[in-house]
């Protein structure tokens, strides 16, 4: 059956699991392009700048529909979601929030390339998982969103499978640093496929597919990436807990103390 | 006497909102008009976003109460945003199409082949001479091309369609 508006559920457990499904999916997409807004002016080239801020811009475009989804359920106002929460209230997964690289955008930052090809490139495939899944979800609203976020997602996920494959088949320093990329990116990669304690009654629910199943999807899809670059695929790790619960680095402190600077100044104006 | 304006006159107005980043084309010629609907004097506008990321989405909310205001008298006017159906670029109209030719700006192409991967004449010169430089381009819906003939860069709304 299918739900087609907020005011249409009337089980209680249904919506708690639907709310922690969305708090999953907005925060996931909002600190991601976060990470990625900070490369902006220090991305190889002209035209990867204007790329990657344009893959960030809609990416957050891709949180604010989650969160005004959450708004809708009566969980706050958009920008309070989005700023206002602290890091233990956050269910990102933890490789999405670690910083780029050493240093700080604003001087010396030394960030990794590979790094951000890797983690972009495993995201955007997860995701596009995630997306196809929800277009058959039991809560119309998410399916509509997913439908639209899905044509988006196309772009950014051709973009960086072509950055990927580019890197690794040239060998050399870049090979090496992606090789370095992909271990540390699979060492907590787990934490973005899984879908958290109330996995099982998402599924239930109809609102997603299993997490195995996605992980299967999303093994299946970058498999023949790996294979046409003469790289194994590692397993998937979760070394440093699961975001989905609230664990979190002292990165994504640092992270939220920054991004929400200017919304701390005056949490009540209006932009 | 019957002032209301009727609903011709409202779709009449919105012809004169402009896409702010595109101002030679109208949000109805971009295929962004869903529905208009009236309740008691009050009336509801639903569009639909092109990109859901597009910082102009605000300023033509504003602008469409805006123009409704000051071109029919409406003030009860309600803008809201919808995600069903998706906005997909066959909706922009064959007027919409010319119009962004006329601002430098290839349409949307028609077809993608089947790795995904299209093709656009230049909007200048209209040779099909052209390569892409940069899927992305300065907004989220266009990317950056360049056309060898007349050796100008141009740009091109990018295909966007449910089948991807």
């Amino acid at each position: 059956m299918k739900i087609l508006s907020a005011s249409e559920i009337k089980d209680e457990q249904y919506k708690k699991v639907l709310t922690e499904l969305l708090y999953q999916l907005a925060d996931d997409d909002f600190i991601i392009a976060f990470r990625g807004s900070e490369w902006l002016g220090l991305a190889p080239h002209i035209e990867e700048d204007v790329a990657f801020s344009s893959i960030n811009q809609d990416t957050m475009g891709h949180a604010a529909m989650f969160y005004q989804l959450l708004e809708e359920l009566g969980e706050g106002e958009v920008d309070q979601l989005a700023h206002g929460r602290k890091s233990s209230e956050r269910r990102n997964a933890i490789i999405l929030e670690e910083v780029n690289g050493p240093g700080d955008y604003l001087s010396e930052p030394e960030y990794d390339w590979a790094f951000a090809v890797v983690r972009n490139y495993f995201y955007a495939q997860a995701k596009k998982g995630r997306m196809d899944s929800l277009k058959q979800s039991s809560y119309q609203p998410l399916a509509d969103v997913a439908v639209k976020a899905n044509m988006e997602l196309y772009y950014h996920l051709l973009h960086w499978k072509t950055w990927f494959t580019q890197l690794v088949n040239a060998g050399g320093e870049a090979r090496m640093r992606m090789e370095k990329a992909v271990e540390k990116v699979a060492k907590d990669f787990a934490g973005v496929v899984t879908l958290g304690e109330l996995g099982a009654e998402m599924v239930s629910h109809q609102l997603i597919e299993s997490e195995e199943l996605l992980l299967k999807r999303w093994k299946n899809a970058v498999e023949p990436i790996f294979q046409a670059t003469n790289l194994p695929l590692p397993d998937l790790e979760m070394s440093r807990g699961d975001g989905r619960t609230g664990v979190h680095t002292k990165d994504l402190d640092k992270a939220i103390e920054t991004l929400s600077e200017v919304y701390n100044t005056d949490p009540l104006a209006s932009w | 006497m019957d002032m209301k304006p009727k609903l011709e006159n409202i779709i009449e107005v919105l012809q004169t909102v402009k896409d702010p980043e595109i101002d030679s084309v109208s949000i109805v010629e971009l295929g962004m008009l869903k529905s208009i609907e009236e309740n008691d004097g009050k009336v509801l506008i639903r569009l639909l976003p092109t990109f859901v990321g597009c910082p102009a989405l605000d300023i033509i909310k504003g602008n469409v109460r805006k123009a409704l205001k000051e071109q029919v008298n409406l003030t009860e006017v309600e803008v809201e945003f919808v995600m069903s159906p998706p906005w997909t670029s066959d909706r922009v109209s064959a007027e919409g199409r010319e119009k962004l030719k006329q601002f430098g700006i290839a349409p949307p192409p028609q077809k993608m082949e089947e790795d995904g991967s299209w093709h656009v004449d230049c909007p200048y010169c209209g040779s099909t001479y052209t390569t892409l430089d940069n899927i992305f381009g300065p907004t989220a819906c266009r990317s950056i091309l360049y056309c060898k003939n007349c050796k100008n860069p141009f740009e091109a709304m990018k295909p966007i369609s449910t089948l991807m």
